[in-house]
């Protein structure tokens, strides 16, 4: 973990309502795996005053990728950064996906829903080098929430998308489309990324199918590196369930291990 | 060569920067970042006896230029600090203090008792001021009763220094600081986070889990700073001045209006570095301005 004070933005792409900046960070890049995330300072005032995390959508020697949406004060200002300006960044932080040599040779899913879906270009080139095969479900509420979509098929990596109004692939939910593609074949691990209700229903393919199952989980943070215990989730360990902070031993949980409603005492 | 160091009379301190509790975990969260023994010091998070869970999330929400939080100080109790934690800050080479938290009276003493048989600390922050551990943000240091009794028993059986951490959210901080005094309190640290809430207005409800929560950040410090001005001139104690400083000009505003040391919070989230940025302006400042020694700007605030 390192604080990059000025990581410039050497390359910028946006589709509507999502942006893709590339970040020159060599020692970052140097050091990140897929799953990690990194902390973007929007401003150097006081408001929007905390950092935003973001998953590496992608690296190579010096640079690394991030991948967002606009859904807030935060990351409209990030929308309006330019090629040449410097980004504060603290990274890489977490843990990520285990994606290593026991999966070689085998099918390995890759669910994305909307912005969630940033993550998995750097774990699909991961995968792949890793000799897994690799499938993209790729979902969201209409075509332009799929902008990645053209990079993926460009990449060789086989997609399958899914939208809710139709516009583009299955209509309907991703989880569905995935559920009725898993009768023609099991894979050896899923890896899920998204809203909470797409996770949770992830969670219930993963569990009937008895598919080992990774999800990254999002949450507000106060600093992302574990100082302010701000974003906790219910998490079995070690036999016992507790708040555990997302920034520290995750955003990567198995999903044996979350617990993803809280029951109001 | 500015001379940083301040003397609190019980404490001496490298510098006046103080890295204050729940902003600073133990402390080791830090040490990738920089070197923790160039900090005056650092205050690590809130002990109650037991390992308590803290509540449930949402646990932050951002408010403008400040930060709502109701974390509710989760935390590994004494037995696991003294044993995983305090033997690694015992090789850094700073004041180390303990944030002391209790449900009642007994407990606080009970935090202090343990601890005391413990090496490697150099004084108790005594936390009676958390709005949200409580229902309806109640802590002692809303009450100077309440802060007489937690202070004056905690005092009787420390064999440290003592400093007593107010609560903003009351009539007169004064009466309370005063109420500290009197029970001994070697100093004081003031203030905790304002009582807050936010709400959601889609869903119609309050974000956070525990429904209140602590408003800090720079969004505080006009009204924290007033505290100070109004304790600094009314105590005979040391008093530590906090909320929302992210520079050495916020830092220096304390200082000025008499504090003898401050305590950096949440900068530290946005930047883990702030207190070694607000360390090394405090230096340039005293160059530019003649002061050979730190204690030199303390309370030099001109009516």
């Amino acid at each position: 973990m390192t604080k990059d004070p000025q990581a410039r933005i050497i390359g910028k792409e946006s589709w509507k309502d999502y942006y893709l900046l590339s970040l020159e960070s060599p020692r970052i890049a140097s050091q990140a795996h897929p799953g990690q995330f990194v902390m973007v300072r929007i401003t150097s005032h006081s408001y929007p005053l905390l950092r935003r995390p973001f998953s590496i959508h992608f690296k190579d020697e010096r640079n690394i990728e991030i991948f967002f949406k606009i859904t807030g004060s935060g990351t409209g200002i990030l929308s309006q950064k330019k090629s040449g300006d410097t980004l504060d960044i603290l990274g890489p932080l977490g843990k990520g996906f285990h994606a290593g040599e026991t999966l070689r040779g085998k099918d390995v899913v890759a669910v994305g829903g909307g912005r969630g879906i940033a993550p998995f270009y750097f774990l699909a080139h991961e995968l792949r080098s890793h000799g897994a095969a690799v499938k993209i479900f790729y979902g969201g509420k209409s075509h332009e929430d799929l902008p990645l979509k053209a990079k993926f098929e460009e990449n060789g990596f086989e997609l399958f998308c899914s939208t809710d109004d139709g516009s583009l692939g299955f209509k309907g939910l991703i989880s569905d489309y995935l559920q009725t593609e898993l009768q023609t074949f099991t894979p050896a691990r899923i890896f899920a990324c998204g809203p909470e209700p797409m996770m949770e229903k992830i969670a219930e393919i993963s569990r009937s199918g008895d598919i080992p199952t990774e999800f990254s989980l999002e949450s507000f943070m106060g600093c992302g590196f574990g100082a302010c215990w701000g974003c906790v989730k219910r998490i079995r360990k070690n036999n016992d369930e507790g708040w555990v902070k997302i920034c520290e031993e995750g955003p990567v949980f198995s999903g044996k291990d979350i617990i993803w409603t809280e029951v109001e005492k | 060569m500015t001379d940083l160091t301040i003397d609190l009379g019980f404490i001496k301190l490298k510098n006046p920067v103080i890295a204050a509790s729940g902003t600073f975990g133990y402390g080791l969260e830090f040490a990738p970042f920089f070197d923790l023994s160039k900090l005056g010091g650092f205050v690590v998070k809130g002990l109650y006896f037991s390992p308590r869970p803290g509540n449930p999330p949402p646990r932050l929400v951002e408010a403008p230029s400040g930060l709502i939080n109701a974390i509710g100080l989760p935390g590994v109790g004494v037995r696991r600090f003294a044993e995983e934690i305090l033997p690694q800050l015992r090789k850094i080479k700073t004041s180390i203090i303990v944030n002391v938290c209790g449900e009642n009276d007994e407990e606080y003493a009970s935090v202090v008792e343990f601890l005391d048989k413990e090496e490697g600390i150099s004084a108790y922050e005594l936390n009676i001021s958390c709005p949200n551990v409580e229902k309806d943000g109640l802590c002692p240091a809303l009450d100077s009763e309440a802060t007489f009794s937690v202070v004056s028993l905690v005092k009787k059986i420390s064999s440290r220094p003592v400093i007593t951490k107010l609560s903003p959210n009351v009539t007169d901080i004064v009466e309370i600081a005063l109420s500290a005094q009197e029970a001994g309190t070697d100093a004081l640290s003031l203030v905790n986070t304002l009582l807050a809430i936010s709400v959601d207005v889609e869903e119609r409800k309050p974000v956070l889990g525990n429904i209140f929560g602590g408003l800090s950040g720079p969004a505080i410090k006009p009204i924290s700073l007033r505290m100070v001005y109004q304790v600094v001139r009314r105590v005979k104690i040391p008093v530590i001045g906090m909320g929302g400083i992210s520079s050495g000009r916020d830092a220096l505003e304390y200082l000025i209006t008499g504090a003898k040391a401050v305590e950096v919070g949440t900068a530290n989230f946005i930047d883990p570095e702030a207190s070694i940025k607000i360390i090394e302006e405090l230096k340039d400042y005293c160059e530019e301005n003649g002061f050979e020694r730190i204690e030199d700007v303390i309370g030099t605030i001109k009516r």
